[in-house]
Parts: structure tokens; C-alpha cells; sequence
């Protein structure tokens, strides 16, 4: 309701001036107050939604696995769909298999330093790994443990400078690649053939996540640019980006529904971006968290999101509060990857302290 | 001065009348003293009224200014004072700019109408009811069957009304005449563009509310989040309990065993997942299978064996792809082939045209077809249908166990990826051959061509992490 106040008038110059300020400041005020108005529509944010989602209670989370093996720097790692095999890269020239619930390994070396992505095929039975040979290629396993496999080796993708990341699609016959030379690219892996190049970042891509969807055709990738970019993969065009990190983008991962994502950055927070919404709906940070994060995951819910971070520690944070639920030490230098497993009942780290271990 | 600001519009409304701050800068520029529209204090009746402005000259004012001719400059001009920005002195019911004389002025932010915007009924029977005590039976026909409206549906607070206005009528009374006169022009006007004399066009007027607010959506969005989380809380093994238990934890498997992908019995865990939506069904090789079965039953299987081929076409190798294009077009999508698909005639058009050049993606439009079909009509029923009811009670549901010492020594290595891949590869060439014989064999007989090869299921794409 309007005050009853009613403004006075005087002499007719002073009323003129009064009049003209007024309007100028008015003008001001009211421009400001629409942009404001929108601006509170526009942010409500996640945890302000989840106000009635009941807390979580305590978190035993611990070292279920120690695996040690690699001699240096563990660099990636990815799971196999059988959600107890694993593949690891490392620094100095392996990729190492591990059946990790037994502790057994199969290595395998590889001509270049710095592997620092890693992948395995949908089927189980092919990895996939390049670094700073700026190539991809494809591994066929064998049920020989004896077996060489680097003389089967298939090169499928070459770029102009070190591969950051790569994951297969749908299927063992198709990878997808990020690297330092600012594209993101996808494979036949047969032929080696492009299929489609993804060109948007201005600066090295580090990391990369297929969409879950149902109709599975997008993919987001992020950056030094500090830009988080959603791709299709049919078109090659960037259909959505997000500009909100201050800092270099290390790690990028899909909620398990495919409605959002989560990307963890040098800048020390973890955030997540509503893709319906296409903004950032959340920030997860803390003021005695300083130091990088190397990689993010989700459990299966997506309630929880787990981050390795530089400072050789995990946090884990309630996706829907905003909050931080644990942190895990136990690793002796930075973690460097993070991955949950497929049925959600364990998640693996690696580190430069040389191991892999397995959370649950 | 002060006054409080209040703005009640919703996102949705003021969106809608955006015209309202876009005037903005023009409205400074009218009212410069310099380079503004000529105005002077006018005579009217006994009183001088001050800044006072002539039709003609807002017109040749805006004319100049946006280098238009005086039709547009009158018409622009005319929606100023429509929407209540500057009004007329005399005449003061007609909301237009007279291109003659005609005495106007601007009107004060206070009665602006983006200051509460839209305007409150209360205001206006404060208004009324102050008008009212002043003379009565001033009020005009509209006014007074407002007043007695708002009246009936305000009574319970009518007396805060009739005190606010006899408030507003004495503090008036102490102004000095000639500004109690601008007062009452300028809220006199305020109320004309705001509860206009029927008959009259308003510019308040914007139609219906749109009921799909873009921004509302974002709500959804993130409580589409807080769903998911709430559905699958009772599946995560980081918030609730692994049955029989967490292999990591307790070192036993059976929880792996039970939840391998061709299982026989499932758990009622998995097969509750099936029901959360059409893609978890999907993307469980037994959830699958099961659909596949009832399906069958239903003489509709072709529509999954369809929508596989088209995965297995996207994502599978560049070199058989026009080969694999070709032999889905002869099986599903021909005049006459063995497993037809019904689709619309303008998917059909444009996959056909398509697959003259065909790509990975050329069978997109016909393969979303179907799986929304299959989504909103199939998956439903499935749900229904005694092939899923046989199989929820058939259902397994483990009980916990939570041994420890003795399940570390019993582990053994599982079975290797490779091996799994080949018992899959020899599970689907059964199934393939037995899959909807009897509508190949019925369809043959009418065409008396020879068999095609039965359709090869591709591989099953694994569900997303």
C-alpha cells in the first residue's frame, strides 16, 4: 500500500530541479531494482530448493584397498563396467590393469611420459591412454596375462599437443578426446578417422563427460579458459557455455540423471550447473579449502559429490545443502584423479604418492 | 520526501509491460530545462499551474528528436500519456496528445506507474472514499459502482480505508492552494489510466497472463535434482544399505553375483529401478530383455530391435556404417519389409531422403519416434503386463550378512570381461533366432521372397556411471 505522504511543492525552480533529480534517480533506482528483481528469480539457488530434504547423518568412509604398484606419479584411472576391474596411468610410461578386489595387475608400457588420461571400453575388454604423445590409442586385452599388448595396439587419435582426457562412447568403436591444443575430437577407432572435431575453448581442454541422457548425443568439456562448454556431438557446435570459475577447469562430471553437472577448478571450488536453468546453481567451497581440485564424481544418487583436491585430501559434499558432510585424509601427496564405480559402491583416487585407493 | 517503493509485480507482469522503463531516457531528455520541451506556467481558471507543456510543441519536440513526421511523433507521444507518463489538463479523460494547444504536463514519479504497478485496490478506495468526503456525489456512475464494489468486498477493513482517507483529505487541506491543485490533476490522472471509465482503451491492459514463466522453470529445474536424489536414496551404497552387503566393505560378492547384467532372477532393488523411468529399463541388459519379452508378446518387438540397430549405427564403426544404413532401411523402414516400423509419413520423408546420403545421425528423427512410442505407450503397459508382475515376484531380496573374517579368505578372481563378452555374444545369436518368427514367416508367405538374415541386436551400450 502507497504511504499517504504526498510530496510537497515549492517555487516552481526548485520543484523543476527537484523534479529532474528525482527522475534521474529514479530512473537509476528502478533499473537497478528490475535487474534485482530478475536477478532473485534467477538465483535461487539449489540449497535454498533442498530446505526441507532432510540432512545426512555421519560418514564412515575409509581405505577399503591400498594399491601400490605404479612406482610413480598415478596420473588417471577409469573403471570397467564389471565395477571391480580398473585401469590406471601413471607418469612414467605404464598403464597398469587391476583386478582390483583380487590386488592383481597385469602392465603394460608405453612409449611416452605423462599418460595422463586413461580409459576403458564399455565391453571390458580394450583401455584406452595417451599423454603428452598428444595420441590416443586403443589397447585390445587379452585373457593371456603373458601377452604383449602393446604390439596390438591401435593409434586412433592424434592432436597437435598433449591428450588430456578421453572416453569411449556408447560403445568400443568410438573414443572421444580432449586436449592441450584447445579442441576436443571424436574417433572412429577402427580406421582412426575424425568423425567430428569441437572447436570453443581458447585455451588447453583438460577434461570431459558424455552425457547420460536418454538420447546420449552432448558432451561437456572444460578448460584453462576457465569455460565450461556442453557440445553437440552431432553438429560439433557448443550449445551451451558457463563462464563462472576462476580459475583453470580440471575436472567436469554429469549428475547421473543428466539434468546438470559438477566441475572442480584450481580456483578450490566445486560447482554445479543446472542445464535447464543453464546457469550455476551452487558452489561448493570452504575457507580453509585453498588449494586445486584435480577431479569430481557423484555417487549414484547424486547426492554426494566427492572431490580429490591438491592439498592430498577428499571432500565430500551434500550435493542438495551446499555443505560439506566429510573430508578423507590418507593420501601422501596431491590426488590426482577420482572416480566413482559403476554401481556406486566404492569410489577409487589416485595420487602422486605413487597409489590407488579405494573408498567405501 | 519519503516514500516507500514497493514492487509487487510479479517477474511475469513487469516483463510483460517493459515498455513502462523503456521510456525512461526519453522522459529525462523531454524535461531538460535546456533541451527539453518548451514550458511555461499557465493560466488556468484562477490559478497559475507551473510547467506547463502545449500538444503541439510535444509533438514537434519528439518529431525533431527521433527525425519523425508528426503522425509517428503523435502516436509516440500519445502512448506517453497513455501510460500515464505526461496528461492532459483539460479533457483530462481522453488519454491522447492533441496536436493543437492543448495544455499538459508531467506527471511526478510518485504516480508512476512503475512505482507499484499493478495498482492496489486498496489505494483506489482510499481514493474514492477521499473524494467522497470532499463532495459527495462527485464520484461518476463507473466510479461510484467501483466504490460500492470494493466497499462490499473490503468491509472488513473499511474503517482503516475511511481513516487513510480522511488522513489524506486533512493534510491536504493544509497545502497552499495551487499545489493542492497540481496534486489533485496529477492524481486524478494517475486514476484515469489505472481504473479507466469503460469503453476506454488502457495500456495497463496486457492481456492474458502467460502461464509458462521461463524463470519458473528454473525452480523445477533444481527440484528435479532434489527428486532424483530422493528416488535413488535408498540405491545408493554411500546412504543405505548394500543387501546382502557392500563387497568392499565385507569382502564378500554376492552382491555382485546377484546383480550381474543377464541374471536370471533379479533383485528387487534392480527391477524397482526399471520403474523409475523408460531409460533405466533401457539401460539394464535384463531390464531390457525383459521389455524385449513382453514385447514379443505384444507382436511389437520391432520397435526395440529397431531402436538398437539405430544405436548400434551411431555409435558403431565408420566403415559398416552405410552398410548397416542400408540393411535397417531393407528390414524396418521399406514398403513391405519383414519388420516394418510404423511411423508418421513426415519422419518417414525425411528418413528416407536422409539415407540417400546416410551419416551416423540419419536415423535420429525415426529412432526418437519410436522411443518416445515405446516411452508414453509401451513402457506403461510393460509395467502392467503379467510378464513384468512374473518377474517382481520372482524377485530376489537378499538379507543382510555381514561377515567379515571368513569372506576375505574366500576370495577368488572374477571372471574376465573378455569371457563375459563372448557368453553375451552367444546368448544374443539364440536369441535373435527365435525373436518374432511367426510375422517374418507370415510376411514371406505374402511375398513369396526369400528370407532376409534375422536382424543381429547390437551390443547392448552399458548404462552410464
Amino acid at each position: 500500500m502507497r504511504s499517504p505522504l504526498i510530496p510537497e511543492m515549492a517555487t516552481q525552480e526548485v520543484q523543476l530541479n527537484e523534479t529532474l533529480t528525482h527522475l534521474k534517480t529514479e530512473s537509476e533506482t528502478l533499473k537497478s531494482k528490475l535487474e534485482d528483481e530478475r536477478a532473485k528469480l534467477h538465483d535461487v539457488e539449489l540449497h535454498q530448493v533442498a530446505e526441507k530434504v532432510e540432512g545426512l547423518g555421519q560418514f564412515v568412509m575409509k581405505t577399503r584397498r591400498t594399491l601400490k604398484g605404479h612406482g610413480n606419479k598415478v596420473l588417471c584411472m577409469d573403471w570397467c563396467k564389471d565395477k571391480r576391474r580398473i585401469v590406471s596411468s601413471s607418469q612414467v610410461t605404464h598403464f597398469m590393469l587391476l583386478k582390483t578386489f583380487m590386488l592383481l595387475e597385469h602392465a603394460v608400457t608405453m612409449p611416452c611420459t605423462w599418460v595422463m588420461a586413461c580409459a576403458y571400453a564399455p565391453s571390458g575388454c580394450a583401455v584406452a591412454c595417451g599423454g603428452l604423445d598428444n595420441k590416443c590409442s586403443v589397447y585390445p586385452l587379452s585373457l593371456d596375462k603373458n601377452e604383449n599388448l602393446a604390439a596390438k595396439k591401435k593409434s586412433v587419435a592424434m592432436h597437435t599437443n598433449y591428450l588430456s582426457a578421453c572416453s569411449f562412447t556408447n560403445s568400443d568403436m568410438q573414443i572421444l578426446t580432449s586436449s592441450g591444443d584447445g579442441t576436443c575430437a571424436l574417433w572412429d577407432v577402427e580406421s582412426g578417422q575424425l568423425l567430428q572435431s569441437f572447436h570453443g575453448h581458447a585455451a588447453d581442454v583438460l577434461c570431459l563427460d558424455l552425457a547420460p541422457s536418454e538420447t546420449g548425443n552432448t558432451f561437456v568439456s572444460g578448460g584453462c579458459d576457465k569455460k565450461a562448454n556442453v557440445w553437440d556431438m552431432r553438429s560439433g557446435q557448443c550449445i551451451q557455455s558457463f563462464e563462472t570459475h576462476e580459475s583453470d577447469i580440471n575436472s567436469v562430471r554429469y549428475y547421473p540423471s543428466g539434468d546438470a553437472f559438477a566441475s572442480g577448478s584450481d580456483d578450490a571450488t566445486c560447482r554445479l550447473y543446472d542445464l535447464r536453468a543453464d546457469r550455476e546453481v551452487a558452489i561448493y567451497s570452504k575457507e580453509s579449502i585453498i588449494f586445486g581440485v584435480s577431479s569430481v564424481d557423484f555417487s549414484l544418487s547424486g547426492r554426494l559429490l566427492f572431490g580429490g583436491y591438491n592439498d592430498y585430501t577428499i571432500n565430500v559434499w551434500d550435493v542438495l545443502k551446499g555443505t560439506r558432510v566429510s573430508i578423507l585424509f590418507g593420501h601422501e601427496n596431491r590426488v590426482s584423479t577420482l572416480r566413482v564405480s559403476p554401481d556406486g559402491t566404492a569410489f577409487c583416487t589416485g595420487s602422486w604418492d605413487h597409489t590407488l585407493r579405494i573408498w567405501a | 520526501h519519503t516514500h516507500t517503493h514497493t514492487h509487487t509485480h510479479t517477474h511475469t507482469q513487469a516483463e510483460r509491460m517493459y515498455c513502462m522503463f523503456s521510456c525512461f531516457p526519453v522522459l529525462l531528455e523531454m524535461q531538460d530545462l535546456k533541451t527539453g520541451v518548451k514550458s511555461q506556467p499557465q493560466r488556468l481558471v484562477i490559478t497559475t499551474i507551473p510547467h506547463a507543456i502545449t500538444g503541439e510543441d510535444i509533438i514537434s519536440w519528439l518529431a525533431d528528436r527521433f527525425q519523425v513526421d508528426t503522425q509517428e511523433a503523435r502516436s509516440f507521444g500519445s502512448m506517453l500519456v497513455a501510460l500515464g507518463y505526461i496528461y492532459p489538463l483539460q479533457d483530462h479523460k481522453r488519454l491522447v496528445i492533441k496536436p493543437d494547444a492543448s495544455l499538459y504536463r508531467f506527471q511526478t514519479p510518485y504516480f508512476w506507474p512503475t512505482q507499484q504497478w499493478p495498482v492496489e485496490d486498496t489505494d483506489y478506495a482510499i481514493y474514492l472514499a477521499k473524494r467522497n468526503i470532499r463532495k459527495k456525489g462527485i464520484l461518476e456512475l463507473h466510479e461510484q459502482e467501483h466504490y460500492n464494489r470494493l466497499h462490499k468486498w473490503m468491509n472488513h477493513k473499511w474503517d482503516f480505508i475511511v481513516m487513510q482517507a480522511k488522513e489524506q483529505y486533512r493534510a491536504a487541506k493544509e497545502r497552499k492552494k495551487p499545489d493542492r491543485v497540481v496534486f489533485d490533476c496529477q492524481e486524478r490522472a494517475y486514476w484515469v489510466v489505472h481504473r479507466p471509465p469503460p469503453g476506454t482503451v488502457s495500456a495497463m491492459d496486457y492481456g492474458l497472463d502467460r502461464l509458462i514463466d521461463p524463470n519458473a522453470d528454473e525452480v523445477t529445474g533444481e527440484s528435479l535434482l532434489v527428486k532424483y536424489c530422493a528416488t535413488y536414496n535408498s540405491h545408493d551404497p554411500f546412504l543405505s544399505k548394500c543387501l546382502p552387503s557392500n563387497p568392499w566393505l565385507t569382502d564378500d560378492v554376492t552382491y555382485w553375483t546377484l546383480n550381474m547384467p543377464y541374471v536370471e532372477m533379479p533383485t528387487k532393488m534392480r527391477v524397482e529401478r526399471w520403474t523409475f523411468s523408460f531409460a533405466e529399463l533401457l539401460s539394464d541388459p535384463r531390464g531390457r530383455n525383459d521389455f524385449r519379452l513382453f514385447l514379443k508378446k505384444e507382436f511389437s518387438g520391432e520397435n526395440l530391435a529397431f531402436w538398437e540397430s539405430c544405436e548400434d549405427l551411431k555409435w558403431g564403426e565408420a566403415a559398416t556404417m552405410s552398410e548397416k544404413a542400408e540393411h535397417i532401411y531393407k528390414t524396418f523402414l521399406a514398403r513391405g519389409a519383414p519388420r516394418w516400423i510404423n511411423i508418421d509419413g513426415k519422419t518417414m520423408e525425411i528418413t528416407v531422403k536422409g539415407l540417400k546420403h546416410p551419416h551416423r545421425y540419419v536415423l535420429d528423427a525415426a529412432q526418437t519416434h519410436i522411443y518416445m512410442l515405446m516411452k508414453k505407450d509401451s513402457y506403461g503397459r510393460y509395467q502392467k503386463s503379467p510378464v513384468f508382475k512374473e518377474t517382481v515376484k520372482k524377485a530376489i531380496c537378499p538379507e543382510e550378512d555381514a561377515q567379515l573374517e571368513q569372506n576375505a579368505k574366500k576370495r577368488r578372481p572374477s571372471l574376465s570381461p573378455i569371457i563375459l563378452r563372448q557368453m553375451e555374444q552367444e546368448q544374443r545369436a539364440k536369441m535373435a533366432a527365435t525373436v518374432d518368427i511367426t510375422q517374418v514367416m507370415s510376411k514371406l508367405s505374402k511375398q513369396r521372397k526369400e528370407a532376409p538374415p534375422p536382424p543381429c541386436p547390437p551390443p547392448c551400450p552399458p548404462p552410464k556411471k
